[in-house]
This record gives structure tokens, sequence and C-alpha cells, in this order.
């Protein structure tokens, strides 16, 4: 057996030397054919169907083609069929880790068009934005536990999970369901909050806060987890406006666009909060922003709490939707009793609420993003068209932009840091 | 900070007769491109002058038995002024076909992909025309006004829906102005009859 004399004891040097050393044709076949995987569209870290088809050289990909779909469920042409009212319930199907904010989101874009999106009594407008803000907390506990699960911190998770179970609690006795909740109507909401929910609601706030500081101190400074998600996926502030980002990934990249701040819509500009930027457009800094988020939604609905028309009791008897007949249902007990009432629950549940002709776009600071609804109405109870902005969708067009030059591990940690839901990205 | 309608009188100014009347409803400015040829000129004004760096929303609209039939609605947004601005140019039946605006916002190109997939409207230019929500080789456009809610057979075997759902054309579902609901029964609605 030959020996072989070792003339580099650095590997790099050897390598270096072999490849200098070999012809044209060794290096070749040395280099190979670029493989071609095919991620999901049933993968753990693809956070429902998302399929990605990843061109690499070796472990780097050098392509990827993202392919949406899967899920598609033609929601937008379901909306041209029915009324206003009747497609609440689907809002809860588009972003369903958070929705009562897309509940919020859908019925303020109706009110826009109708004109009546000032007239909501305060204490509705208050009661919508504590659910957008609970949905808020709910969808980046999930969104941070799934995250940390796929770099490997298995114990954020459960940790999350424990909060979220008492969103769900929360959102049981509000709405009497604790995930598909259809909490809004058009001009306001199907119920005031039943007695001593906004104690627990406070209650639960106090725990939250616990709660978030401990999985920080399970992330934040954890080497493992910072190793994997600093300087990976690095978006610029430029590529982030030009595709379109919004939420915490556009304010990742330190864009400080906030539909809340920018827009304000409900009672937004009466509250005290700050939108938290990232500096450089990492995944790490998509992860801190969103756990600031999370503070500052406490720090939203402590105010609300405080401030809510009413009180926690509500004994002075202040309505949380328009007490309109032509656009919310009159009370049971009218509609039985009362022509007038009975005419305008007949008219509103078998014709819906009439819009006038027109178009508006209305966008919601959601926790995935800027969630849009595009209605043209031709007048009547229907949109002729309505169209979803779904910030899932929008934000998953910059992966070919951004996978190319990473390693395939990677890929979990961005995907990750991009917290998308299937169900809202292909509707 | 400037109005929308103030964004849409500045693009008037530049272009004149190409756009049409700032229309105003709800606090919200929209204008609309005479030629569909142009709307690349006009994106690209309004986003190096105006500032509108964002392309929020880009959508279509079946205006089913009107001609032009298809009106495309850009939604733009500067990062800088927060203003909206809405933009829409109609195309016929017979060219269905609108230049891309990739080349101003590479946002454009997924929901260009999504208008041809959903209406059938084709982008001239786009890098990538290929359907997204869709599959490969679906022989049909299913947002366009049309096509039946309850779905149509097709002769892919085993792929696509052609049954009935229970809910299409049933009890509950309302179209504005059409029949009461005794007369909406059978349940398949069939727009084309």
């Amino acid at each position: 057996m030959a020996t072989q004399t070792i003339e580099f004891k650095d590997p790099a040097a050897r390598a270096s030397a072999a490849v200098a050393a070999a012809s044209d044709d060794d290096i070749q076949d040395l280099k190979g054919d670029k493989l071609v995987l095919n991620m999901g569209p049933s993968h753990p870290s693809t956070h429902g169907v998302l399929r990605i088809l990843v061109e690499m050289d070796g472990e780097t990909i050098t392509k990827a083609i993202p392919d949406v779909g899967y899920l598609h469920r033609g929601d937008e042409k379901i909306a041209e069929n029915m009324t206003y009212n009747q497609f609440v319930p689907y809002t809860d199907r588009l972003d369903y880790l958070a929705p009562l904010a897309n509940n919020v989101a859908y019925v303020l874009a109706v009110e826009k068009l109708m004109g009546i999106d000032g007239a909501i009594p305060p204490r509705g407008q208050y009661l919508r934005v504590i659910c957008c803000e609970l949905a808020r907390i709910s969808a980046h506990l999930l969104g941070l536990g799934a995250f940390a699960m796929d770099v490997g911190a298995l114990t954020v998770f459960l940790h999350t999970f424990t909060e979220r179970e008492k969103i769900y609690n929360l959102c049981e006795s509000l709405t009497g369901a604790r995930f598909t909740t259809s909490y809004t109507r058009v001009g306001g909401l199907t119920r005031d909050c039943p007695p001593g929910w906004i104690q627990a609601v406070r209650k639960f706030l106090d725990e939250v806060v616990l709660n978030i500081a401990e999985s920080e101190t399970l992330l934040t400074r954890n080497r493992i987890f910072v190793d994997r998600t600093r300087d990976v996926g690095v978006i610029s502030r430029q590529l982030a406006i030009d595709y379109g980002l919004t939420g915490p990934n556009l304010r990742g990249s330190g864009v400080d666009y906030d539909v809340r701040k920018a827009n304000p819509y409900l009672v937004y500009k009466d509250l005290e909060f700050d939108v938290p930027v990232g500096s450089v457009g990492d995944c790490y800094d998509r992860y801190l922003v969103r756990m600031e988020e999370m503070r500052q939604s406490v720090r939203i609905l402590r105010q609300c709490l405080d401030r809510i028309p009413g009180g926690a009791d509500n004994a002075s008897r202040e309505p949380v939707s328009i007490q309109d007949g032509k656009v919310t249902l009159p009370p049971k007990t009218k509609v039985l009793t009362g022509m007038e009432e009975l005419i305008h629950q007949f008219m509103i549940v078998t014709q819906g609420v009439n819009a006038p002709p027109g178009e508006v776009y209305f966008g919601a600071e959601n926790p995935k993003g800027e969630l849009g609804f595009y209605i043209h109405s031709r007048g009547g109870g229907t949109p002729y068209r309505l169209k979803i902005r779904a910030p899932s969708f929008v934000n998953l067009g910059i992966l070919p932009e951004v996978l190319p030059g990473h390693m395939m591990s990677d890929i979990v940690s961005i995907l990750g840091s991009f917290d998308f839901v299937m169900g809202e990205c292909d509707r | 900070m400037a109005t929308p309608i103030e964004f849409a009188n500045q693009l008037r100014e530049k272009f004149g007769e190409l756009l049409s009347a700032p229309v105003e409803f709800r606090g919200e400015a929209t204008l609309t491109v005479s030629d569909p040829g142009r709307i690349v000129e006009v994106c690209q004004f309004a986003k190096g002058t105006l500032g509108f760096d964002m392309l929020l929303d880009l959508s279509s609209i079946d205006n089913y038995g009107e001609d032009p039939r298809w009106t495309v609605v850009y939604e733009l947004y500067g990062t800088g002024h927060h203003a909206h601005l809405r933009l829409k140019t109609s195309v016929g039946e017979e060219s269905s076909e609108v230049p891309t605006v990739c080349g101003v916002w590479r946002t454009a190109d997924w929901h260009e992909r999504e208008v041809y997939d959903m209406m059938g409207i084709r982008f001239s230019g786009h890098p990538d025309l290929r359907r997204i929500l869709m599959w490969d080789g679906y022989p049909y456009f299913p947002l366009r006004k049309d096509f039946p809610l309850a779905g149509k057979p097709t002769e892919l075997p085993e792929v696509a829906f052609t049954r009935s759902a229970p809910l299409e054309g049933g009890p509950f579902v309302t179209v504005a102005g059409g029949k009461d609901a005794i007369a909406r029964e059978p349940r398949v609605r069939n727009p084309e009859e």
C-alpha cells in the first residue's frame, strides 16, 4: 500500500491544491449535476401546504420556485354569491390563526363602502380593537413557537401554546367558538362581551407578559437560535418595499409602516403604542419585531380595558352596534312584536345590507401584514367583486429572490421567520 | 401631506387626456387610464416622481355583458407620504392583454399571475405567466362571471371537481336583483342559462 504524504495540514488548502492540479474534465466531474429537490406540500416546516422546488448545488440553493394554491377554495367567487354578512364566517378561514382580526378587517371594509365606519358606537370600536390585539398576540405566539420549533427549540412551542389556550378560552366566552369566531357584523358586533370577560382579559395580560419574558429568555440570547437566524434571509429595505411586503416582515427590514399608525382606523389614533422596526432585515430582526409587537399589543389592550365606555360590566348599557334597522338586526324580542322591526329583520336576512355603488379598498394591520379588501359594488346586498389582498400571498412572492445563496437548512429558518398561513395565501 | 386627490391631479396634469377626471369616493381617488398600452408609463411616473413606491394590490373585474369586458385595478401606496391612489384600465375581450408592470414593482409578478389564473387576462412582457392558484392545465378561468359557482366538468380524470356542492345556488345564496328564494330552486344556478 502506497503511503500518502500529507503536504498541507489544512483541509481547505489541501482542497485548493487538488483543484489546481486537476484538469478541467475532472472538475466537471467534481461539480456534477444540480439536484432538484421538492420540499412540501406536506412538510412540517412549510406550515401548511406550501411547496417549494429548490435547485441545489451541493447544499447551496441556486434557484427556488414556490408553488402555492393547494388550499384554494375560491373565497372571492363565493363572496360574489352571498350577502356581505354571510361572508363573515369565510373570513375566519383566511388567516385561521387570527380569525377575530379578519372579521374586524372585513366588516370595516364593508362599512367604509357604506360610509358608516365613523358611526360605530365607541364601545363596539374598543371591543374590536381588543379583538384585533388578542388575535395578534395569539398569532405571534404561534408564529414564534413554530419558528423556534423549526430551528430546534421545542420548549418554546409548548410554552407559547399554554398562553394561546387561554386566548381560545377568552374567544369561546366572547363569541361562542374557540376557532371560527365570526364575531363581527356589518355595523357592529354579534353581542357585547359577557360579564367578567374584561377582568378575565386583564388577568390573562398579567400572565402573558411573564410568558413572553420567559420565551424571550429561551430564544433571544440562545446561541443556537441566534446562529441559525442572524444574517440569514436578509431583505433590504428597498427590496421589501418593491415586493410589497407588509407587517412584521416589512418592519423587520427597517420600514416604519404600520397601518394602525399610517392610516389609523377604529380608535388606534387615541391609543399609545410604539412600532418596532428592525435594522438588518434578517430572520432574527423579524423575530425581535414580533416579540416586541406582542408587548405593544399588551400595552394597547391595557389602555382599551381601562377606557372602554361602559366599563367592565356595561352598567350604562352602551351599545356595541349601530342602532339602525337598515344596517343591523333589530333585537329579537322586538322582531316578534313590532311590524317595522320584522320588516327590517326580513330585509337584512334575505337581501343583505344595502350598499351604494362604488369601490373602496380597506387595509387593516393584521398579524401577518396588511389584510386588504377591495370591494367593487354595483349596489345592493352583494359585492360585484371582492378581492382579498392576502398578506401571506404577497409576502411569499419574495421567496425566489431571498432563498438562492442560502443553505438547505436555512429554508426552515426563513420560512419560519416569514410566519405565513396558507389558508390566507391560497384563499 | 398631499391628499390622494392632489396626487391624482398631478398625474392628470402630466398625462392630460390619457387619464379620466379623478373620481373621489370615501376619501379615495380613482383614475382611469384610457389606453391600457400606456399603463406602464403612468405607473413609472407615479412611482418615480410621486413616490408611490408600493403596489399594494392588483385585481381585476369582469364586466360581463359590457364592452370592454375586463378592468384591471392597481392599488398604489407611498410609504413616504402614506397616501393611496387607485388606477384602473379597461381592455376588451378580443385582445385581453395588458402590459405587465413587473418592471415597475416586482410584487406585480404574482398578482398578475393570479389575475391571469382567475380571469384569463394576459400580461404582455410578464417573465413567467403561469397559473398560480389552480393547477397547470386547468382549462377554465373560475372568477369569470360566466363560470358557474357549481364548477364545470372537465376532461381531466379524477382531478377536477365536477359535482355540485350542496351550497351552490341554494336557498342561502343571494344575488342582488336575482330571483327570489322560490324561483332559485333547483339548486344549481348556471349563468349561461
